[in-house]
């Protein structure tokens, strides 16, 4: 096991390594000097060379690549161009929206998946397995954008049930904090659920096409022993896979969810830094998504290991 | 299709890979119905303007924010334009952009898989590892990010989703050419003085296509969503051209007076999608049974 681990953490590393490259880039591909991009009609000689100091553009490109690379371990990622805030401060001031968001969509996709998937697979051919797969073929399809849009004008704006938008952080009422907290969280949720109805749906469905199966059937245990007892235990690696995918997107794919209901997680900041030509920032942003989207697979594949132990030698 | 019934047909008359694969599609409801609507919608691409009883940018401030009616089926928006002209001309962009940046994916990232499995080694190290990097963020925001760079706009969008669906084209590719190329049949090419390109291109590519055309169907799909959100957000088609995306953008603030005006664009992105998706399982079931659903990457689409 420690051989994998270590092999799976360099990979990691090398990969995180990549992904510093790439995101290094992404300001010095911008054509012109990003520093004046960034400023545009408020540009100001002063802030103009206190910026291009602070982020070193006079300096040979590998040697800022490095002493980016050094600050980002250090937990330095540079200024705003646009309120000279430090990077790290606003990352880490978004994050506690972002992963409360991410939890709370899984927490209602594996509410809705895990039931949906397992009748489905049990009861397959049935009408209701018909049912289950037509409406997650709709939460596959269906744009995270609209569904939100459509949840607030019938949820907030037409029944006033909940509030359209923004966050309420827990500590100022857990119930403010739900409120604001369901439509953002349903809306990915059950788009997210619909996936991972489809993959617990066949992995229980090749399970109970083993042989032990049979065997069981033939030993006279009830269908829903079977299930409990040796279909699941049997189908969690696929299932653990994919709710991993899914818990890596909710992290940092959900930005345009994040920007139709003002909610402030780094999806958002990520977004706001494009428009406002805010290169620092969108580097740090995106760097610490990329990083936590590696380490949730990192995690996985780790768990991948432990439920399936032919995965260490491969 | 169970083995067994694979086997008995067999057993019948040898069939062609390409008949039998039809038959196969044409069996599942699901797929026909993709494939009609996907017809239906190139059609529209194709004569959007003709069909479309208004043009998209006629303005008729009198008739604002109507529901649907006879003269407007989709009602109008907040100029009085007809939204149900507005959502068949945008089918042509959301098309479009689909299949140029799928394009894109396909042209880059299947010469990549077909060098990485073929030559292996050093070669398929420092490729599958580029494609890792890019795999290792998350789709939106990557697009989000290349944008950033390239600045927002139609064509920047296709190039921004077609460079995120690459490195998916070029993992498929090679997993399937390292299978392909043990092949006793291209041992035997390779022993009668076959180069390098004629085996790749005569022998390896033709029997690799099935999980490529596979992929090709879903990840239109995931493009579409793509675009769609990335207008949304305003980094792609620019106004005064509609897209699905941008008319939701630009009527949010008018919903609550018309629904309408939100419902039928999403709806018209929903079906589209739903489309690609039907077709792409049914060709999955037909052409590569045993490839498991790429769905995970609308994990990485949305």
């Amino acid at each position: 096991m420690s051989g994998f681990l270590l092999r799976r953490i360099l990979q990691m590393v090398l990969a995180l390594l990549g992904v510093s490259i790439v995101v290094f880039a992404l300001m010095h591909l911008v054509p012109g000097d990003p520093v004046r991009v960034a400023l545009g009609t408020r540009f100001d000689q002063e802030l103009y060379d206190a910026l291009r100091e602070r982020v070193g553009l006079d300096k040979p490109l590998i040697e800022q690549y490095f002493s980016w690379l050094g600050g980002a371990l250090t937990g330095d990622l540079g200024v705003s161009f646009r309120n000279g805030q430090p990077v790290t401060t606003l990352i880490m001031e978004r994050l506690p929206a972002t992963i409360t968001l991410a939890f709370a969509a899984l927490a209602i996709a594996l509410i809705v998946a895990l039931p949906a998937g397992i009748i489905s697979a049990v009861r397959s051919g049935s009408p209701l397995d018909y049912g289950v797969s037509a409406a997650s073929q709709v939460g596959i399809s269906m744009p995270d954008f609209w569904a939100g849009v459509m949840y607030i004008l019938l949820f907030a704006l037409t029944l006033s049930w909940l509030p359209s938008s923004g966050f309420t952080p827990f500590g100022d009422g857990v119930v403010e904090w739900a409120r604001h907290l369901i439509l953002p969280a349903l809306t990915i949720g059950l788009i997210s659920g619909s996936i991972i109805t489809r993959f617990v749906r066949s992995a229980v469905l090749e399970a109970l096409n083993q042989d032990y199966v049979l065997t069981a059937r033939a030993k006279g245990l009830s269908e829903w022993q079977i299930v409990r007892r040796h279909v699941l235990p049997n189908s969690w690696i696929p299932i653990v896979t994919v709710v991993g995918l899914q818990l890596g997107f909710l992290l940092g794919g959900v930005v345009v969810v994040e920007v139709i209901f003002a909610w402030p997680g780094l999806g958002r900041l990520a977004l706001v830094a494009v428009k406002d030509r805010d290169f620092t920032v969108l580097q740090g942003a995106v760097l610490y998504i990329a990083f936590m989207f590696l380490a949730i697979n990192l995690v996985v594949d780790i768990i991948y290991a432990r439920l399936d132990p032919r995965v260490r030698v491969s | 299709m169970s083995d067994a019934v694979q086997l008995d047909r067999l057993a019948e008359k040898p069939v062609s890979r390409t008949r039998e694969t039809l038959q196969t599609l044409v069996a599942n409801r699901l797929a026909v119905a993709g494939l009609v609507v996907l017809t239906l919608l190139v059609v529209i691409g194709i004569f959007g303007e003709a069909i479309a009883p208004y043009g998209i940018n006629d303005i008729d401030i009198a008739n604002r924010l109507q529901g649907p009616s006879g003269s407007h089926w989709f009602g109008t928006d907040d100029l009085g334009r007809d939204t149900l002209s507005r959502v068949l001309i945008a089918a042509r962009v959301s098309l479009q952009v689909g299949f140029i940046a799928v394009g894109f994916a396909i042209a880059v990232g299947v010469p990549i898989g077909l060098v990485a499995g073929y030559y292996r080694g050093a070669v398929d190290s420092v490729l599958m590892r580029m494609m890792d990097v890019l795999f290792s963020f998350p789709a939106i925001l990557l697009a989000i990010a290349i944008l950033a760079v390239l600045g927002p706009g139609i064509g920047n969008a296709m190039i921004a989703i077609g460079i995120v669906y690459t490195p998916i084209f070029a993992r498929i590719t090679r997993g399937s050419v390292l299978v392909v190329s043990e092949e006793v049949y291209i041992r035997a090419a390779r022993s009668l003085g076959a180069t390098d390109g004629r085996i790749i291109f005569r022998h390896i590519l033709p029997n690799v296509l099935a999980p490529i055309i596979v992929q090709t169907t879903l990840s239109l799909a995931f493009a579409i969503l793509s675009e769609a959100a990335l207008s949304f957000l305003g980094l792609g088609v620019q106004p005064p051209n509609p897209a699905w995306g941008r008319m939701l953008a630009d009527g949010q603030d008018f919903f609550q007076q018309n629904p309408w005006m939100g419902i039928f664009p999403g709806l018209a992105i929903l079906v589209t999608v739903m489309a690609f998706n039907f077709v792409g399982d049914g060709l999955r079931d037909a052409l590569d049974p045993k490839q498991k659903s790429v769905i995970e990457s609308r994990g990485q689409s949305a």
